[in-house]
C-alpha cells in the first residue's frame, strides 16, 4: 500500500514533466519557430501562378490581318499524371473524336517535352465537345480542358516565309531565353516565334507575363485568387507588306519554284517577299503532325526554305546594267566605246571561245545596246578590261557578297567573287578566264533575290544604298499608339547622273519592242527598267548547244529579272527568280509585270493560262 | 420518479471525471467538424454515434463491481489470446498486416481486446500474489504480458503491442517491481535493440530513420510530420481559428481526423488551445491517479493506475508523435481523434476506473 502509493505520486510527477516538455516543444513551435512555420504555410498555400499576356498581331501596310489570336478550349494530358496514356486516350475517343492526326501529334509533343507538362491533344474543342467531357470528367485523371489563345494565319501559305509561325518551345528555344535572362516572362507560355517575323520580333509580340496569386489545397488546385498582377500584351506590329500585292505576286507565280523581292526604292519597304512553294503556318500553331512535317520536310520542292533569303544563284545577266555603270564610272569604258560582235570572245592567246547566247553576234555594240539585247561579247571585254578585283571593289556598296541586314533571320550573303577571296578559299590565284564569266554574271557569283532587289532599288533610286526592311510599326497595346520606325539611312554612292541616266534608258529599253523584255514593257502606261537574266544551273561543253527541251527539269536554268517603275520616279523595285523557268524575258517579266500594274495602278491580273513559251524573246 | 432514474444512471459514475470526459469529447467534435472541411456533419453524426456506444459501454463498465471485473479478468484474456492467435492464421489483411478476424457478424481488431485484457489479468494476478511478492511473480507476469505484445507485434502493429507493453508495465512498476529489476531490464531492453531492429519491417525501420530527420524522405514517410509540424508551428500562439487553418482546410494535413487531429488542434486554436486541451487531460489522469491512490483492494488500485497511465501515454505519445518527437505509431489522440474502436476501449476504461471509485464502500463494508 505504500509502495503503490508512492508510486502514483512517482508516476503523476512523471506525468508532469512529460506534459511540460511537450508544451516546452509547443512553445518552442509556435512562440519561438513561429515565423518560420507561417512562411512555410503560406508557401504550401499560396503559388504564384503565371498569366499569359497576349500576343500582339500582325497586319500588313494597309492594316490587313496576318497573324491573329483565338480562343478556344483545348483538351491537355498531364502524361506524368496518367497511368498509361494510350488506353487513357483510346477511352478519351469513346467521348469525343480523337484523329489519328491528333494522336501522332501528341506522341510527338510527348517525345519532345518533359512528362509534368500538360500537353494538348485535341485543340478547338466545340462546345458540345468540352460539355460532353465535362461530364464524364472524372474517368479522366491528369486531363483538363483549358480556355486558350491560338495563333491563326488568315491568309494561310501568301507571305508564309515573312511572316514565319509560332510553335511549342523546345529546349534550344528554353536555352536562348535562358540566355537571354527572359525565364521568368515565359512562364506559362508555351510557344515562340519560329521564323520570319514571328521569330525576329518574338520580344514585341510576346509582352509581359503577369501573375495571379491563387490559394492552392494540396494537390495543387487553385481554390481562389489573392491578388492579380495583369500581364501586359505584346505589341501589335504592322509590316511593310502589301498583303494585296503580295497575293498577286504569288498567283502570278502560279506553280513555279522560286522567289521575288518587291522594295520601295525610296526607303527599303519590303513590300511583297515572295518564296515559291510556301507552307501553311497554321500547320504549326498546335504542334505539327509527324505525317505533315515529312511531307514538308522531304519534299523536293523545300517549301520551307525560304528562297528569297537563302536561295543563291548566280546573277546572270541582271548584273550587266552594274558593271556598265562599273565601266563608265572607272573610266574604262565610254557611252560611246563599241565592239563588233562576232558572237564569242577570246583572251588574247587563248583558244577558248566564250560564246554569246547569239552565235551570229549582235554586231556593232555599244554599252546602250548591251544592255539592251544582253550582249555577253560586249561585257566579256569590259570585265576583262576591268579585272574582278575592281568590279568587285564597285559592287560591294551595292550590297553584293554580303547580307542585307533585313530584319528577319535566316539571311544568307551570297558571294562576289575576288582574287582574295579565291586565294582565301581554294588557294588558286585568279585566272583571266574567272573574269570573263564573272562580266555575264555566272562562274563564283552568288547572289539571294532579296540582295539583288535591294541592289536593284539602290540603282533605281540614284545610289542611296537601300537597307530593306520588313517592321514598319510598332501599336503599344496599352496606348494604342501606333509608332512609326524610322526608314534606315543608307548611305550614298557617288554616281554621276549622266552615266546612271544612260543605264536607265537602257534598261526601260529593254522593255521596249527590240528589248529582251518586250514583253513585260508592252503597253504599259507607265516606263518599266529591267534587265533579264538567265542563271546556269549545269555547265554545258564547248560547243553544245543548251535545248531547253531536251534537259531535265531540275536542270534547266533559272530565269532571273530585276526591274524598277516607274523608270523617272521609281516606286518599286523587285527582283525576282523562278527556279528551272529558262529565260528571264518569257517566264519572270511577265510576273513582274503584273506586279508593277497592280502596284503602280491598282489593276488586278486577268485570270489567265500558264505562262507560255509562246515568245521566244532571249537575253 | 426523474430523480430516482437520474440516481439509477448516476449512481457510478464519478462527476468530476465524467464532466472532464465530457469536455474534451465536446473538443474533439468541434475539431472533427473543422478536419472534415467544416461543410458536413456526415463525421461528425457518425462520431456522435461512436460517443453514444461508447457512453454506454462505460455505464456498463461502471456498473460491473470489482469482484466481477476480476473473476471476468482470466477469460477475457484467453479469449482475447485465442482471437490473437486466430487473427495469425485465419486474419484479413487490411494494408498489408493481418490485424482484423472475421467473425460472421463483422470483424474485430483483437488487439483492441488486449488493451483492456492485459491490465485486468496482470491486476488479478498481483492480487492473487500480494503477500510477498517474489522475483519469480515479476517473471510470471513478464510472459503473461510478452504473449500478447509479441502478437500483436507480429501483426505488424508495432505502435498498439508498444501501448499495450506499456500499459501491463505500469501494472508491474506499480505492483512494486523493485529499482533494480528495473534498471536491470531496461539495460537488457537497451542491449536488445540491435536484434528488434533486425525483426522490424522496412517500414518500420524507415519510420523511426524518418523520426531522426524528416527532410530525408519529405514527399514520403516524412511528409506527414513535415506538414503536421507546419500546421502546428504555424498556428502560432492563439491559432489561425476554427476552420481557418490553411494546413487543414486545403488537404495539406493527412489522416486529419484520425491520428493527426492534433494539429489540427494546435493550428486552429494556437498554444492557448493546446493548453486548455493539457490541462483537461492532466484534471483527467489526476482524477484517476486519486481514485488509484484511495482504491481499497490491490486489483482495483493497479488496475485504476494502470488505466490511468495507459491514457497518458496515448495522449502522450499521439502528441508527441504528431509534434516530431516521437516515431509515427499509429495512435489517435484519447477522446479527440475521429474513430469507434479506440473511443469505445477507452470509455470502457474509464467505466472501470469509475466502478472502481464508486464501488469502494462496498467492498469495504
Amino acid at each position: 500500500m505504500r509502495v503503490f502509493q508512492s508510486r502514483i505520486v512517482l508516476s503523476g510527477l512523471f506525468i508532469l514533466i512529460a506534459f511540460g516538455l511537450l508544451v516546452a516543444r509547443f512553445t518552442w513551435l509556435q512562440v519561438v519557430q513561429r515565423e518560420y512555420y507561417h512562411t512555410l504555410a503560406e508557401q504550401n498555400r499560396i503559388s504564384v501562378v503565371p498569366v499569359v499576356p497576349n500576343r500582339g498581331i500582325i497586319t500588313d501596310r494597309n492594316g490587313e490581318i496576318l497573324a491573329a489570336n483565338f480562343s478556344a478550349y483545348t483538351l491537355e494530358i498531364t502524361p506524368s499524371k496518367v497511368s498509361n496514356v494510350e488506353r487513357a486516350i483510346d477511352d478519351l475517343s469513346e467521348v469525343i473524336e480523337v484523329s489519328p492526326r491528333d494522336r501522332r501529334r501528341f506522341k510527338k509533343l510527348q517525345e519532345e517535352s518533359k512528362n509534368f507538362e500538360s500537353l494538348p491533344i485535341r485543340t478547338r474543342l466545340t462546345e458540345e465537345e468540352v460539355a460532353r467531357f465535362a461530364v464524364s470528367r472524372f474517368r479522366f485523371p491528369g486531363f483538363e480542358i483549358k480556355a486558350r489563345l491560338f495563333r491563326s494565319y488568315p491568309q494561310g501559305e501568301v507571305a508564309s516565309h515573312a511572316i514565319g509561325y509560332i510553335g511549342r518551345i523546345n529546349d534550344a528555344d528554353v536555352k536562348r531565353i535562358d540566355s537571354q535572362g527572359n525565364t521568368t516572362n515565359y512562364k506559362g507560355t508555351d510557344h515562340i516565334g519560329k521564323l520570319g517575323i514571328e521569330g525576329a520580333y518574338e520580344r514585341e509580340l510576346h509582352g509581359l507575363t503577369g501573375s495571379e496569386q491563387v490559394e492552392i489545397d494540396a494537390g495543387g488546385r487553385a481554390i481562389r485568387s489573392l491578388s492579380r498582377n495583369e500581364p501586359h500584351s505584346g505589341n501589335n506590329l504592322v509590316v511593310t507588306l502589301d498583303l494585296q500585292l503580295q497575293k498577286v505576286a504569288e498567283a502570278a507565280f502560279q506553280d513555279y519554284r522560286g522567289a521575288l523581292v518587291a522594295i520601295d526604292p525610296t526607303n527599303g519597304d519590303v513590300l511583297a517577299l515572295v518564296s515559291k512553294p510556301g507552307f501553311d503556318p497554321n500547320l504549326f500553331v498546335d504542334g505539327i503532325d509527324p505525317v505533315n512535317w515529312d511531307a514538308l520536310n522531304n519534299s523536293p520542292d523545300k517549301p520551307l526554305n525560304n528562297r528569297a533569303l537563302r536561295g543563291q544563284y548566280p546573277p546572270g545577266s541582271t548584273i550587266k546594267p552594274f558593271l556598265g555603270l562599273a565601266a563608265l564610272e572607272t573610266k574604262k569604258r565610254t557611252p560611246e566605246f563599241s565592239i563588233s560582235d562576232p558572237g564569242f570572245f577570246a583572251l588574247p592567246g587563248v583558244t577558248h571561245r566564250y560564246r554569246d547566247h547569239k552565235p551570229d553576234g549582235h554586231g556593232s555594240v555599244n554599252l546602250h545596246k548591251a544592255i539592251v539585247v544582253s550582249c555577253d561579247t560586249y561585257f566579256y571585254g569590259l570585265a576583262n578590261d576591268m579585272g574582278v578585283d575592281a568590279i568587285h571593289r564597285f559592287l560591294t556598296p551595292f550590297g553584293f557578297g554580303a547580307r542585307t541586314g533585313i530584319d528577319i533571320e535566316g539571311e544568307l550573303g551570297g558571294l562576289q567573287p575576288s582574287s582574295d577571296w579565291k586565294w582565301q578559299r581554294y588557294k588558286q590565284k585568279w585566272y583571266a578566264g574567272d573574269t570573263v564569266s564573272v562580266g555575264i554574271g555566272q562562274g563564283y557569283w552568288l547572289v539571294t533575290p532579296l540582295q539583288l532587289a535591294a541592289a536593284t532599288a539602290t540603282l533605281a533610286n540614284g545610289g542611296t544604298v537601300v537597307h530593306p526592311r520588313l517592321l514598319k510599326a510598332v501599336q503599344d497595346s496599352k496606348t494604342l499608339e501606333t509608332r512609326e520606325l524610322a526608314a534606315p539611312t543608307g548611305e550614298t554612292i557617288p554616281l554621276k547622273p549622266e552615266y546612271l541616266q544612260l543605264i536607265r534608258n537602257a534598261m526601260v529599253d529593254v522593255t521596249k519592242p527590240g528589248g529582251t523584255a518586250a514583253r513585260a514593257g508592252a503597253n504599259a502606261p507607265y516606263t518599266i527598267a529591267a534587265k533579264t537574266g538567265t542563271a546556269q544551273v549545269i555547265g554545258m561543253k564547248q560547243g553544245e548547244k543548251y535545248d531547253e527541251k531536251r534537259v531535265k527539269e531540275a536542270h534547266r536554268d533559272h530565269a532571273v529579272f530585276i526591274a524598277y517603275a516607274p523608270a523617272d520616279n521609281p516606286k518599286i523595285a523587285i527582283a525576282l527568280l523562278v527556279e528551272n523557268g529558262g529565260h528571264g524575258g518569257s517566264t519572270a517579266a511577265p510576273i513582274a509585270r503584273e506586279v508593277f500594274d497592280f502596284h503602280l495602278l491598282k489593276k488586278k491580273p486577268a485570270v489567265k493560262q500558264k505562262l507560255g513559251d509562246d515568245e521566244t524573246a532571249s537575253d | 420518479m426523474i430523480e430516482r432514474l437520474f440516481n439509477l444512471v448516476a449512481r457510478r459514475i464519478d462527476g468530476p471525471l465524467m464532466a472532464a470526459l465530457m469536455l474534451a469529447i465536446a473538443l474533439g467534435l468541434t475539431v472533427i467538424y473543422s478536419a472534415s472541411g467544416g461543410q458536413s456533419f456526415d463525421r461528425v453524426g457518425g462520431q456522435v454515434r461512436n460517443v453514444l456506444v461508447a457512453l454506454g459501454a462505460l455505464w456498463i463498465a461502471a456498473n460491473v463491481p470489482p469482484q466481477t471485473l476480476m473473476r471476468l479478468a482470466v477469460p477475457v484474456y484467453v479469449v482475447g489470446m485465442a482471437l490473437l492467435v486466430g487473427v495469425a492464421v485465419f486474419g484479413d489483411v487490411r494494408n498489408g498486416a493481418r490485424r482484423w478476424l472475421n467473425l460472421g457478424f463483422g470483424s474485430v481488431q483483437p488487439s483492441e481486446i488486449m488493451k483492456i485484457a492485459v491490465p485486468l489479468v496482470l491486476a488479478w494476478y498481483f492480487h492473487r500474489h500480494e503477500e510477498g511478492l517474489r522475483i519469480r511473480d515479476y517473471a510470471v507476469a513478464t510472459i503473461i504480458l510478452a504473449l500478447p505484445v509479441g502478437l500483436i507485434a507480429r501483426q505488424p502493429d508495432l505502435g498498439t503491442a508498444l501501448l499495450i507493453f506499456a500499459s501491463g508495465f505500469f501494472v508491474i512498476f506499480l505492483a512494486g517491481l523493485s529499482w533494480k529489476l528495473i534498471v536491470g531490464m531496461g539495460t537488457a531492453g537497451l542491449a536488445a535493440l540491435p536484434f528488434l531492429w533486425s525483426v522490424l519491417h522496412d517500414y518500420q525501420r524507415k519510420r523511426i530513420l524518418t523520426l531522426l530527420d524528416p527532410m530525408t524522405d519529405p514527399l514520403g514517410a516524412g511528409y506527414h510530420i513535415i506538414q503536421s509540424t507546419i500546421a502546428i508551428g504555424s498556428g502560432g500562439l492563439l491559432g489561425k481559428g476554427w476552420l481557418n487553418g490553411t494546413q487543414a482546410q486545403l488537404d495539406f494535413l493527412p489522416e486529419r481526423s484520425t491520428d493527426f487531429i492534433f494539429a489540427v488542434f494546435g493550428e486552429e486554436f494556437g498554444l492557448a488551445g493546446i493548453a486548455v486541451l493539457i490541462a483537461l487531460y492532466v484534471l483527467i489522469i489526476a482524477r484517476g491517479l486519486m481514485i488509484a491512490a484511495s482504491a481499497s483492494t490491490t486489483f482495483s488500485r493497479l488496475l485504476a493506475g494502470a488505466v490511468t497511465l495507459t491514457f497518458f501515454t496515448y495522449a502522450f505519445v499521439n502528441m508527441g508523435m504528431v509534434t516530431g518527437i516521437l516515431p509515427v505509431v499509429g495512435v489517435p489522440l484519447p477522446l479527440i481523434s475521429y474513430g469507434g474502436t479506440a473511443l469505445l476501449s477507452m470509455l470502457i476504461g474509464f467505466g472501470i476506473l469509475m466502478s472502481v471509485a464508486t464501488h469502494k464502500q462496498l467492498v469495504q463494508s
